[in-house]
């Protein structure tokens, strides 16, 4: 299904503000999703990306604003996720709690993500990209209208993170979800997102990626060289003395 | 009838051990340990508590649990002190509170070694009956919101998106924790209460494979324990509290030798 604006929208996001310790962790910020489209948040460290997806999704309370959600399952794929070594947890198991299905449902999932060989694994001994992998099969077991991902690529080797971005475009296409992403990855953000949102507290500037690259905000936030690679380095409203500490 | 009492002791053990293995497990997997030794510690001060305003010592008991639930959770959010620092500062307090309420109202202290390591052989037939009860209510607790619990346990966020109410879930968490410390107190006394959640959930840690299978060898286990501990206790004349810890202990021990899974 291809992203149809004229749809109703799966999210909402109006003027939402959300402030932490006396700072503003987001301003006035607004988003849209609707079905069948990717929306990618880009930004430096401590713009309030994940922040953002957890008030979209109601994990936190705005101080000002309003979130709407359309009816349906959310999927949700958090950074990480530790589990104590106390708890004994295959992968399996992991998926029929996360997602509440049954053993079999939990099983096809793991073969459609290509997870089948650590079915029986403790779910502390997977690696980083292994563990993400199963978030995301819980999520998408729950058959959500609406996916958010936070930062869904870390710690996955190249390969992974292509398999990734097909397999997010593949559930777009098939299921019709609104996806919400953050990521770092900027080169597949470009190149596999429908609108990118530059977000640094507020929203620095949006749109589809090609436009995005080229706004100027967006050079201003990433430094990024011209052309489809952008290198990701931010620019400090700060800097650091010799011993570490922040200096404004 | 001596072997009445025996039984009643059996009985009360029993069922104490069965609803302290599951639960004990979630102390574990959730590092609640020193929490469930504050709310033991608490515990004696909920006894003098209810002795001195006349209500019945579990109800001052589940009192000061909630208190010290609460004011360890605004402790935390307020001082800036780490949890453990917290849970040990309002279980000393609370214990020196207890003692001193206690030397009040029962001038020789008596009673207070009852308190501190347990009296299961003095357990009445009430007292059974309010220990059924409980465990009854907790089993049932503990199963109807199994899922919840370990999904608030792997990922709070997690819960939150499918609709469950974590905080409200670890409310439950804490009452249960409380319910069962306060029914513990008669069977091994409050210096000893944490043994009984905790050992047999990390004997089961050894043997389990799913966190069901962990739930249902620790209530075994501490089953175990506590006819074991009867049985050493009649044999040789130990204190019966102490005892049921000791054969814990042993069947912890021996899961050791167990390959970990």
């Amino acid at each position: 299904m291809p992203p149809d604006p004229s749809t109703a929208p799966l999210l909402t996001v109006r003027g939402l503000s959300v402030r932490r310790a006396g700072r503003n962790v987001l301003e006035c910020v607004d988003l849209e999703i609707h079905p069948g489209e990717i929306v990618t948040l880009i930004g430096p460290n401590g713009a309030g990306k994940t922040t953002l997806v957890r008030a979209a999704l109601g994990l936190i309370k705005a101080d000002q604003g309003a979130v709407t959600r359309a009816p349906g399952a959310v999927g949700y794929v958090p950074q990480k996720l530790h589990l104590d070594s106390t708890l004994p947890l295959t992968v399996a198991r992991f998926l029929c709690i996360a997602a509440g299905c049954s053993r079999a449902a939990a099983a096809a999932a793991l073969v459609e993500a290509g997870l089948a060989h650590v079915k029986n694994t403790a779910f502390q001994k997977l690696s980083g990209g292994e563990s993400r992998r199963v978030l995301l099969a819980a999520a998408l077991l729950r058959k959500p209208r609406l996916l958010a991902l936070d930062e869904p690529s870390a710690g996955m080797d190249v390969s992974a993170q292509r398999d990734l971005w097909e397999l997010l475009a593949r559930v777009r296409e098939r299921r019709g979800c609104g996806i919400l992403l953050v990521s770092h990855d900027l080169h597949m953000v470009m190149a596999a997102t429908d609108r990118v949102v530059c977000l640094n507290r507020h929203v620095c500037c949006t749109g589809h990626p090609e436009s995005v690259s080229r706004h100027p905000r967006y050079f201003e936030l990433f430094h990024g060289a011209p052309g489809s690679v952008a290198v990701y380095t931010h620019r400090h409203d700060h800097h650091h003395d010799l011993a570490g500490r922040v200096r404004r | 009838m001596a072997e009445d009492f025996l039984l009643r002791a059996l009985a009360a053990g029993g069922l104490t051990a069965l609803v302290a293995g599951p639960l004990g497990c979630f102390v574990l997997w959730r590092r609640m340990v020193y929490f469930g030794a504050a709310l033991a510690h608490a515990a004696l001060l909920g006894i003098a508590l209810g002795f001195l305003i006349g209500v019945s010592p579990q109800a001052g008991m589940l009192g000061v649990a909630l208190l010290v639930s609460l004011a360890a959770v605004a402790l935390e959010e307020r001082a800036q002190l780490a949890a453990d620092t917290v849970l040990a500062i309002l279980a000393h307090s609370t214990l020196a509170a207890g003692i001193i309420v206690l030397s009040l109202i029962a001038p020789a202290q008596s009673g207070l070694l009852g308190y501190l390591f347990g009296d299961i052989l003095a357990v009445s037939g009430a007292d059974l009956m309010w220990v059924a009860a409980t465990a009854a209510a907790g089993l049932l607790l503990l199963a109807v919101f199994w899922r919840r619990l370990l999904l608030v346990t792997l990922h709070p966020d997690l819960a939150a998106v499918d609709g469950v109410h974590a905080t409200a879930v670890r409310l439950l968490l804490m009452l249960l924790l409380s319910l069962v410390i306060a029914v513990s107190m008669q069977i091994v006394g409050l210096l000893l209460v944490v043994s009984l959640l905790i050992l047999p959930a990390a004997a089961a840690r050894r043997v389990a494979r799913t966190p069901e299978a962990m739930a249902a060898v620790a209530a075994a286990t501490g089953m175990a324990a506590v006819a074991a501990g009867l049985q050493l206790s009649l044999w040789f004349d130990f204190p019966t509290g102490p005892a049921i810890v000791a054969a814990a202990t042993v069947l912890f021990a021996l899961s050791l030798a167990v390959r970990r899974r």
